[in-house]
C-alpha cells in the first residue's frame, strides 16, 4: 500500500492504495464515482476519460499512485461549469446518446475540444472524437450536438481551470 | 483486465533512478507516461515487478536550446510538442506528427522519450527523429552516451537501450530556414497506429535529404537511394518513383506482401511530393 493525496472534484482526499490500482478502479471503487465508465481498460475505447490536472487522461492508464499531489476532475465534478451546461444541453435537445455508457467520456472529450477551438467542423469534431468510441455508433447526434454547443460557446470561452 | 501486483517508487533525481534501474535488474521498468507501458501490463503482457515512476522528474522535462540545435527532455509529452510549447527545429514537422498521434488523451501523458525507448516498429518518433538527423542522449550508471535515432532503433521494439539506461533527452538538430519537409501516416482510423508511414526531409543548406519509412517490419527504414535523388533531380517523379521500388526491392528482409509495400510506396512518394511542391 501507498499513501496518496490528492484532490477529486475540488475536496482533498488522502488515502492508501496498491500500486496495480488504476485511477479508474479508485475513482469507481474506493470514491464510488462510477460516471468514469471503463470499457476496454487499455486506452482504447475512451470511456474513461478524465481530467488529471486539467487535461483529458485515460483513467485505465494512470496509476492511482502517479496521482499523489494530483488533481482530478470527473464527470461528477462539473457543475457550474458553462461549458459543460451547454454541451449536456445540446447533448439532450440533439439526442447525443443512446445506450450512455461512452457520454461521461464523450462530454469531456468534447469539452476540451471546444476549450481548445478545436471544434470548428464536422471533420474536426470526428478527427478530435476518434479517441472516444460509441458502440451504439451515435456519431452524428453527438458530432451535431458538439457542433451546437460549440456555437453557442463562440466568443465566450470558458476561464481556465 | 488489470495490472498483475509490482512495487512502487517515486525516485527524486534522475541518477537515483538510474541507481534503482540497476538495482532492480530486468525485474525494474521505468514509467513515464505509462501510455503503453500500462496498457501491455493490463494485458499482461508485460509484467515488471518494480515500477521506477520518472514522469516528474525535472531533468526530464527540460528544454534547451543552441544555435544549431533543440533538446528536449524525453518527458516532453506529445501534447506539448503538438501545441509547440517548446522551440520547434523542425519547422512544424513534429507539431504535425504529434497531432496525429494516437489521442489527446493520450498524447496529454505519453512522451517523446518513451515512444523512442519502446520503439514500437509502427511509432512516429522513432522514423520522424531518424529523419531529421536527430540524436538520444541516455544516461546509465557510467555516464552518459549519445546515439543517433537511426542507429538507436535496431529492430521491431528492439533498441540499444542497455536494461539500466534511461532516455535522457533528444537532441534535434535545426532545420534551415529554406528546409522542407513532407509527412504522411497512412491508417484507417484517426490516430491508429500507422499501416504505413513515410517522412521526407530536404535541407540543401545543411546537405541533409533523408526519406524514412515506418511501418516497415522492423527499424525505420531509410531510403538512401530515394535520398540521392531528392537531393539531385527532386522533380523527377518517374525517377523517385523506380528509386523508391528499387529501395523496397533491396530491403528484401523486411518481407513486404504486396499491399503493404504499395502502402510504403504510396506513402513515401507523397511524402517526397509535399517536398517538391
Amino acid at each position: 500500500m501507498t499513501a496518496i493525496r490528492l484532490h477529486i472534484n475540488g475536496a482533498a482526499i488522502a488515502d492508501d492504495v496498491p500500486p496495480r490500482l488504476s485511477l479508474a478502479d479508485f475513482l469507481r471503487e474506493r470514491r464510488n464515482l462510477t460516471g468514469t465508465h471503463l470499457g476496454c481498460e487499455h486506452g482504447v475505447c475512451g470511456a474513461c476519460t478524465v481530467l488529471v490536472d486539467g487535461e483529458p487522461a485515460r483513467a485505465c492508464l494512470v496509476l492511482a499512485v502517479g496521482c499523489d499531489e494530483r488533481d482530478v476532475r470527473t464527470i461528477e465534478g462539473f457543475a457550474g461549469d458553462p461549458a459543460m451546461a451547454a454541451l449536456r444541453d445540446s447533448f439532450h435537445r440533439r439526442h447525443g446518446l443512446q445506450c450512455g455508457f461512452c457520454t461521461p467520456a464523450m462530454l469531456i472529450a468534447a469539452r476540451d475540444l471546444i476549450r481548445r477551438g478545436r471544434a470548428s467542423s464536422e471533420v474536426e469534431i470526428r478527427q478530435g472524437l476518434a479517441g472516444n468510441i460509441c458502440r451504439c455508433t451515435g456519431y452524428t447526434n453527438i458530432v451535431a450536438a458538439i457542433a451546437e454547443a460549440a456555437a453557442a460557446l463562440a466568443g465566450r470561452l470558458p476561464d481556465a481551470e | 483486465m488489470k495490472a498483475p501486483a509490482f512495487d512502487y517508487v517515486r525516485p527524486q533525481s534522475l541518477s537515483e533512478a538510474v541507481g534503482l534501474l540497476t538495482a532492480g535488474g530486468n525485474e525494474a521498468r521505468v514509467i513515464a507516461g505509462g501510455q503503453s507501458l500500462l496498457a501491455m501490463m493490463n494485458l499482461r503482457i508485460a509484467a515488471p515487478r518494480l515500477l521506477i515512476d520518472i514522469a516528474r522528474l525535472p531533468e526530464l522535462s527540460a528544454v534547451a536550446e543552441d544555435d544549431d540545435s533543440v533538446s528536449l527532455g524525453a518527458g516532453v509529452t506529445h501534447a506539448a510538442i503538438e501545441d509547440a510549447r517548446q522551440p520547434d527545429p523542425s519547422r512544424g514537422l513534429m507539431a504535425r506528427v504529434a497531432a496525429g498521434l494516437a489521442y489527446r488523451a493520450i498524447r496529454n501523458r505519453g512522451t517523446i522519450g518513451g515512444s523512442l525507448a519502446l520503439s514500437d516498429p509502427a511509432a512516429e518518433w522513432p522514423a520522424v527523429l531518424g529523419a531529421l538527423g536527430a540524436e538520444a542522449v541516455l544516461c546509465g550508471p557510467a555516464g552518459r552516451r549519445s546515439l543517433k535515432c537511426t542507429e538507436f532503433t535496431t529492430g521491431i521494439f528492439e533498441t540499444k537501450l542497455a536494461d539500466d539506461e534511461i532516455v535522457e533527452s533528444i537532441r534535434v538538430p535545426k532545420l534551415s530556414t529554406d528546409a522542407s519537409w513532407g509527412y504522411l501516416k497512412l491508417c484507417r482510423k484517426s490516430g491508429e497506429f500507422a499501416n504505413a508511414l513515410a517522412v521526407a526531409v530536404a535541407d540543401p543548406a545543411r546537405g541533409h535529404y533523408r526519406i524514412v519509412l515506418g511501418a516497415a517490419n522492423g527499424a525505420p527504414l531509410l531510403l538512401g537511394a530515394a535520398a540521392q535523388v531528392l537531393a539531385n533531380n527532386p522533380g523527377d517523379r518517374e525517377a523517385m518513383g523506380s528509386t523508391i521500388a528499387a529501395d523496397l526491392d533491396h530491403a528484401a528482409d523486411r518481407h513486404f506482401d504486396s499491399f503493404q509495400r504499395n502502402l510504403l510506396m504510396v506513402a513515401a512518394m507523397r511524402a517526397v511530393q509535399q517536398v517538391t511542391r
